[in-house]
């Protein structure tokens, strides 16, 4: 099989994983930096708006390589979907397409289900719940916790900080919840 | 409860260790970690709203076989650094920083465990979405934003 065509794949668990974890050396080595992504949603508050509040008032462009990581990862993203694209149908668990439909989800084409983050969901109920609420509730609490799936997940259980087992824990339970106890009574809304 | 400043508010938890001082363009070495990191991203398919739902539905190991791996390459890698000593390309000494646990990792984390449910996405992904062509979930970033700007507002008066 030509190379090219390997890359177009979706990439297993076993390849994708250890290219993430890689991604906290080269950081470390390449310039001194802990890994983190949402301190960038941070330096954008900072740098934007910082309102005098205190915890807003630091030297934001010291840290101004975070925003080029992140712009970096959006290009990234650019890059692999238009150039990189996988030629076969995405791939759900048979299961997860059971429980999904039986929630009201009808399309399976694409990374993200179309009947949920669609532009014309942008101003209805849907549109509040899945982008405003559910957006509020990363920004807000990343912070409160003090990082995020990269920054705890990753970078502090790599660095075997307890307090980031906690958190990721935290951040499992809560999906878990979202998930099996509250997302059956939010689809039901719509 | 603490519910005064320290200064440990004005220290970012994923900081510029770095002593030297960085050319503007030296910056360009994180926007191509950035763009590789992005790739995985699409690629791994883990950026999807149905692999995340997938995971927290325990009907895939995929998700947690990325981030579990994720983390055994992050363990060792530090381990060897911290071993060998092994220094930065500008030869300074790497930085680490021990997290003092505070409430708001549970609070907060259970908060964004919801959010990461609905949303599909961890601030990460919510770059590589944009990217991908899901030009809406910019309102979802603008969301994460405002939300962390409300924690820089409410800090004081939130249990950490």
């Amino acid at each position: 099989m030509e190379f090219i065509d390997l890359i177009r794949k979706p990439w297993p668990w076993y390849v994708a994983g250890p290219l993430i974890g890689l991604t906290v050396p080269t950081l470390l080595l390449i310039g001194n930096k802990s890994f983190g992504i949402s301190s960038s949603l941070r330096h954008i508050c900072a740098a934007c708006m910082p309102a005098n509040i205190p915890f807003f008032q630091y030297n934001w462009k010291k840290e101004i390589w975070n925003l080029f990581f992140v712009v970096g990862v959006l290009m990234g993203g650019f890059l692999a979907t238009t150039f990189l694209e996988n030629p076969d149908s995405f791939q759900l668990s048979s299961a997860t397409i059971a429980d999904l439909k039986a929630l009201g989800i009808r399309d399976f084409s694409g990374l993200m289900p179309a009947d949920l983050f669609d532009a014309a969901n942008l101003f209805t109920l849907k549109g509040l719940v899945f982008f405003v609420l559910g957006g509020f509730m990363v920004g807000f609490g990343t912070r409160w916790a003090g990082g995020c799936t990269s920054g705890h997940a990753i970078m502090g259980l790599s660095n075997l900080q307890w307090p980031s087992l906690v958190a990721t824990c935290c951040f499992m339970v809560g999906g878990f919840a979202m998930t099996h106890l509250i997302l059956p009574h939010l689809m039901k809304l719509f | 409860m603490q519910n005064v400043i320290t200064p440990d508010a004005l220290v970012c938890d994923a900081p510029n260790d770095m002593k030297k001082t960085e050319s503007w363009t030296a910056n360009l070495k994180y926007l191509v970690v950035g763009v590789m990191f992005g790739i995985v991203f699409v690629k791994a398919e883990i950026i999807s709203w149905f692999r995340i739902q997938e995971m927290f539905r325990l009907q895939s190991f995929h998700m947690y076989g990325v981030i579990g791996s994720a983390i055994v390459v992050g363990m060792i890698s530090v381990w060897l650094i911290k071993r060998f000593n092994i220094k930065t390309m500008s030869g300074e000494t790497v930085e680490f920083h021990p997290k003092k646990f505070n409430k708001g990792q549970i609070f907060g984390g259970l908060l964004f465990g919801l959010g990461w449910a609905i949303t599909g996405a961890c601030p990460g992904p919510l770059f590589a979405q944009i990217g991908s062509g899901y030009v809406v979930i910019i309102t979802t970033l603008l969301s994460a934003v405002a939300g962390t700007w409300a924690y820089g507002y409410l800090r004081n008066k939130l249990p950490h």
